[in-house]
């Protein structure tokens, strides 16, 4: 089966770790940071070792999929144009302990990645791979085995859900339908599901349990 | 390898419930210091933290105290959160410590991973990145030389500026702290200075990769390679038997991390994967002393890292409990740990 090329956006800590799990099952991996594609050269020789560095917007353009890892405060530095028609997969998450007040989504009573889609007009946001520590997603991933890890994703876009949960399933999880992007909240930082480890039924009930 | 103790300058726990004086867990915090120091311990760092529970505010106040008191032992911050300090400042308390010291003083340099240091010092977190990135330049700088010219962003030039006391070798030792961002280490190597990584969950061993990266980046550039060290910082607590120790720190460490998690929105710990953590190559080093001697040498391994020091004092442990934990890791861990890797 032929995978669609991965772009990411953030190489820190999440972003490295998505790009080993997906390279180990043959996706091609483009990897971007704010900066030139230089400065990341020697991160992705030790730590990606066969990803292509590149810019956010090559990131955006050359990936089929793109993977949204950076900190939510720069979402407005994101390739709005490159983005455009893309399945966009947005793993940020706010965290006012550890990125300050961010007025943008502080004061906004949507989900994050609704706030995100609404930047992004024209791609398909689905909300994925955020309620989970980056060291798990290599220490917990099981490919090929049914009944593993589950992660929720949301979106409005059926396809574009049904490629992340190939994706998800390729990176070693189950994956689980959350609904619409407006059900992204129950799996934001808080809630049951943020960090909880369950597998696909598991999570339904926690997702179930999310009050706001 | 050099074994040694953290602390953020733990509160006890009175016996009606309520959380003791803050001034109580400094003047522990002292005991401790000087402890470590008795029983043939490397390295006492101190971490700035400004919370009822964590209370050790200003290290190198506490560090001061310690470098009078102590014969041997090494002492640093670890870490100042250097983001929101005046460098000029923080040089010049560590040059004290080690002026009184005769050279034992150190600066562990990180960002920090709370931020509470941010509103109470009036900076604006939005600068996170800049504020660090300069004020390390800073750093850096006045250790270089007792006569400073440097501008920056964030303050006004300084021009010629005499920074004193020196350091009682010259220059004071500089580390750069991280919790396992690349760009950190890649940082730490292209600038040529030792790293300590912060390693508080899941599988220690992933920090290989990050060493990895950190080596290379500090021979790329060409630095001295006496000087490319790397440290690790862990959780752990020592008893005589491998059960009570895992028993009492999962008491004091879960309601610790509870209290984070609380913030932060997730699960508070669960005890099975706490097992799963304080064994092999978990990250949190609670045991016998020969399992964690053990556990310690065997990251040494992979690692290659010349010091690993434990925070114990987490979540209202016990005094007298911290003070044991201390003794054996100076009587029994360092002695196995010197035996394994002579
Ligand atoms: N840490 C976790 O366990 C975890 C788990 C799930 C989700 N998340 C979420 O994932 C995101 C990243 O977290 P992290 O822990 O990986 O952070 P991190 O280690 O600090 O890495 C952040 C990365 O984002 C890059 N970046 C910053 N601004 C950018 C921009 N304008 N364009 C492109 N790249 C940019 C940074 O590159 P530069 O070096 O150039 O600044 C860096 O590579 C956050 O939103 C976080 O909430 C984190």
């Amino acid at each position: 089966m032929s995978r669609p090329d991965l772009g990411i956006i953030g190489a820190g800590r999440v972003g490295t770790a998505l790009a080993r799990l997906a390279m180990r099952s043959g996706y091609r991996v483009f990897l971007a940071n704010s900066r030139a594609p230089e400065s990341l050269k020697l991160v992705a020789e030790v730590l990606t070792p066969g990803a292509t560095p590149v810019t956010a917007g090559e990131a955006a353009s050359r990936g089929g999929l793109v993977i949204l890892a950076l900190p939510i405060r720069r979402f407005r530095a994101l390739p709005v144009e490159e983005l455009a028609a893309k399945v966009v997969v947005d793993a940020m998450n706010y965290l006012p302990e550890e990125d300050g007040i961010f007025a943008d989504v502080e004061e906004d009573s949507r989900s994050s990645s609704e706030i995100v889609q609404g930047f992004l007009t024209r791609s398909r946001v689905v909300k994925a791979l955020n309620h989970v520590g980056y060291g798990e997603l290599e220490e917990e991933s099981l490919p090929g085995i049914e009944g593993r890890r589950a992660f929720a994703l949301a979106g409005d876009d059926p396809a574009a859900k049904r490629a992340i949960a190939e994706l998800i399933s390729d990176l070693g999880f189950d994956s689980l339908d959350a609904g619409p992007l407006s059900e992204g909240w129950r799996f934001e930082p808080g809630t049951p599901a943020f960090g909880g480890r369950y597998t696909a039924s598991g999570l339904r009930r926690a997702l179930d349990a999310a009050t706001r | 390898m050099e074994i040694g103790v953290y602390s953020f300058g733990d509160v006890q726990r009175l016996p009606g419930g309520q959380l003791g004086s803050t001034a109580e867990a400094i003047r522990n915090l002292l005991e401790a210091i000087q402890l470590a120091d008795q029983v043939g311990l490397g390295f006492f760092g101190v971490g700035e933290h400004h919370t009822a529970q964590f209370p050790a505010s200003t290290p190198a106040t506490i560090l001061a105290a310690g470098a009078a008191t102590t014969k041997r032992i090494k002492l640093g911050s670890s870490v100042i959160v250097l983001s929101t300090d005046d460098p000029v400042r923080v040089f010049q308390q560590f040059a004290t410590v080690d002026a009184i010291s005769r050279g034992r003083a150190e600066i562990i340099a990180g960002r920090g991973s709370s931020v509470e240091s941010f509103p109470l010092f009036g900076y604006d977190l939005a600068d996170y990145d800049k504020l660090y990135a300069e004020k390390l330049d800073l750093l850096m700088k006045l250790n270089e030389g007792e006569r400073v010219t440097w501008s920056g962003e964030f303050r006004r030039p300084l021009k010629d500026a005499l920074v004193v006391p020196r350091p009682h070798r010259g220059r004071l030792k500089i580390w750069l702290a991280t919790g396992g961002n690349p760009e950190s280490s890649l940082r730490a190597g292209l600038l040529g200075l030792p790293i300590s990584y912060g390693i508080i969950g899941g599988r220690a061993s992933r920090f290989t990769l990050l060493a990895n990266l950190y080596r290379r980046a500090y021979e790329e550039a060409g630095h001295d390679p006496s000087g490319m060290e790397i440290s690790v910082a862990s959780p752990g607590f020592l008893s005589e038997d491998a059960k009570s120790a895992k028993d009492t720190f999962f008491r004091h460490w879960s309601r610790a991390i509870e209290a984070v998690a609380r913030e932060r929105g997730f699960p508070p710990p669960e005890r099975r994967r706490f097992d799963w953590e304080s064994n092999r190559d978990g990250a949190l080093f609670a045991g016998s002393p020969e399992e964690i001697a053990e556990r310690m040498v065997a990251l040494h391994r992979a690692m290659g890292h010349v010091r690993h020091f434990l925070q114990m004092d987490v979540g209202q442990l016990p005094h007298r409990e911290y003070l044991r934990s201390i003794e054996l890791l100076g009587t029994k861990v360092l002695p196995l740990v010197d035996q394994e890797l002579r």
